[in-house]
């Protein structure tokens, strides 16, 4: 059973964010990680590089491929986690904890959009209902 | 989407299951790919291969017949060995790699790709003629691969025989494996010791339980397809449809000693001709100077032009590296630097001697 933290939103994308005022911390969920498996490189993005909601943002590898990571809000990269270059593995360990870029919010309304964590949670029971067919 | 006998075990197992082209197979268990890789290479790994293709060619003129068929050199086999050949189309390309088991000069015994074992099947019948008989195995076999330096005495535990009696590339049939009889060869694709068990299809449920039992105390972990597929990529060994397809020979994937030019098959004269001529193309090694992972198809650069594409690419958990199998322009082969185009950026690569992790095998 995936983990949910319930004070995160959530997008259908397996994204997660931490909202507060005009930033924005992104990471992936515990559902996410688990379904790429042993992550070996995080590709961060640039500092300073604007995102559209939605947009690729960056790109997270797993032994198995490529995995893209969407932007779930627009705005502008003001950090990224360069804890994870050296250890990408964190994700697996620690999704929610092991946040990959902060962002300054072109338009904080967007996050009406998001899911919250009992609609996120909601998803993922669904999914899982799936792949135990 | 096909099962094998084994779905249950996978799934008691954690196995996360993938559609394998139509088959249900587990791409990793819990422990995850890294772990069944690492485990492969100091203990031992069980893989669950049901899917693979078995065909038997038989009759009075079965070696000669499979002599003009196949790239390696049949009438130089003995009873009881395997060899690793290619079927190729006349203009070179490859039908399939395939391991060749000899039982007798009248009796062999094919195991091919899953995912080319109607084409083969198909290739094989469609050149077949008087003294011959090809018969599609596959629907009636399982495979189980066991693998890693702990094989041995794990397969000891269970096996009616003794298998460090067992040479390389040789096989036993009509032995019990927990009691199931079983063709058992000392091959693999993982570049370690092990051994491949070909039993009924409907008769082995016991044999995944038994081995699993037996190879508690060695550390035997089940191992999916991921770990499979690392565990041959650094060890350089081919994939069809990578390194080998109809549009790239065995010579450019660097695996001529497989191809005896001194005998016709099918194939043989452009592939003559290719090696007196030069070969235009070469897979090469190459490791990641700067970060990122190459993966299949990542376009190749070298002093400014495109020389080629990444035939298998990914992070080698033995090594600790990122690193790619590529085939690139004969005339670039040489270089020392070159660029992969990873998610739209050049990155840097060396090239790096292949295959990455030297093969532990049982001589």
């Amino acid at each position: 059973m995936a983990k949910v933290q319930k004070d995160l939103k959530y997008t259908e994308n397996h994204e997660w964010a931490k909202i507060e005022g005009k930033t924005m911390k992104v990471g992936v969920t515990d559902y996410a990680q688990h379904a790429m498996g042993d992550i070996v490189y995080v590709e961060l993005p640039d500092t300073g590089a604007d995102f559209r909601a939605g947009e690729d943002l960056c790109v997270i590898e797993s032994v198995k491929g490529a995995n893209d990571v969407y932007s779930p809000l627009s705005g502008k990269v003001t950090e990224v986690n360069s804890e994870l270059e050296d250890s990408p593995e964190l994700i697996n360990s620690d999704p929610y904890g092991s946040w990959i870029a902060e962002m300054e919010l072109s338009d904080p309304s967007e996050g009406d959009k998001l899911l919250d964590g009992e609609a996120y949670e909601k998803l993922c029971e669904k999914l899982e209902a799936e792949e135990g067919e | 989407m096909k099962r094998t006998i084994f779905y249950d075990d996978h799934i008691a197992a954690g196995g996360k299951m993938v559609d394998f082209g139509g088959w249900e197979l587990p791409v990793q268990y819990g422990s995850g790919i890294i772990e069944e890789h690492k485990r492969v290479r100091t203990a031992a790994g069980l893989f669950d291969v049901s899917h693979m293709g078995e065909v038997s060619v038989k009759g009075p003129k079965a070696e000669e017949w499979l002599e003009g068929m196949v790239t390696n050199t049949i009438a130089a086999m003995e009873d009881g060995q395997v060899i690793y050949t290619f079927l190729c189309y006349p203009n070179g390309g490859v039908v399939d790699d395939l391991l060749v088991y000899r039982k007798s000069r009248e009796d062999y015994f094919l195991v091919v790709n899953a995912s080319n074992a109607e084409k083969d099947v198909e290739w094989l019948s469609d050149h077949v003629r008087e003294g011959v008989e090809v018969e599609d195995l596959s629907s009636r076999l399982s495979e189980l691969a066991l693998q890693g330096p702990k094989a041995e005495e794990i397969l000891k535990k269970v096996a009616s025989f003794d298998p460090s009696a067992l040479g390389f590339f040789r096989f036993v049939e009509n032995v019990e494996v927990a009691g199931v009889k079983s063709l058992v060869s000392r091959t693999g694709y993982t570049g370690e010791d092990g051994f491949e068990i070909y039993f009924p299809w409907d008769e082995g449920r016991q044999v995944w339980k038994a081995l699993m039992e037996a190879g508690e105390e060695f550390g035997l972990l089940p191992a999916g397809l991921g770990s499979r597929d690392s565990l041959r990529f650094e060890a350089g060994l081919p994939l069809y449809g990578h390194e080998l397809s109809a549009s790239i020979t065995p010579l450019e994937a660097g695996l001529g000693y497989f191809v005896h030019l001194d005998k016709d098959f099918i194939g043989s004269v452009p592939l003559a001709a290719i090696k007196k001529h030069g070969i235009p193309r070469k897979i090469i090694g190459l490791e990641m100077v700067d970060k990122g992972i190459p993966r299949e198809h990542y376009e190749v650069r070298a002093k400014g032009r495109t020389v080629g594409r990444v035939t298998s690419g990914g992070f080698s958990p033995t090594l600790d590296k990122s690193l790619a199998s590529a085939l690139v322009d004969a005339d670039a082969a040489d270089g020392e630097e070159f660029l992969i185009v990873i998610h739209g950026r050049e990155k840097r690569a060396k090239r790096t001697k292949r295959p990455f992790y030297k093969k532990n095998y049982k001589r």
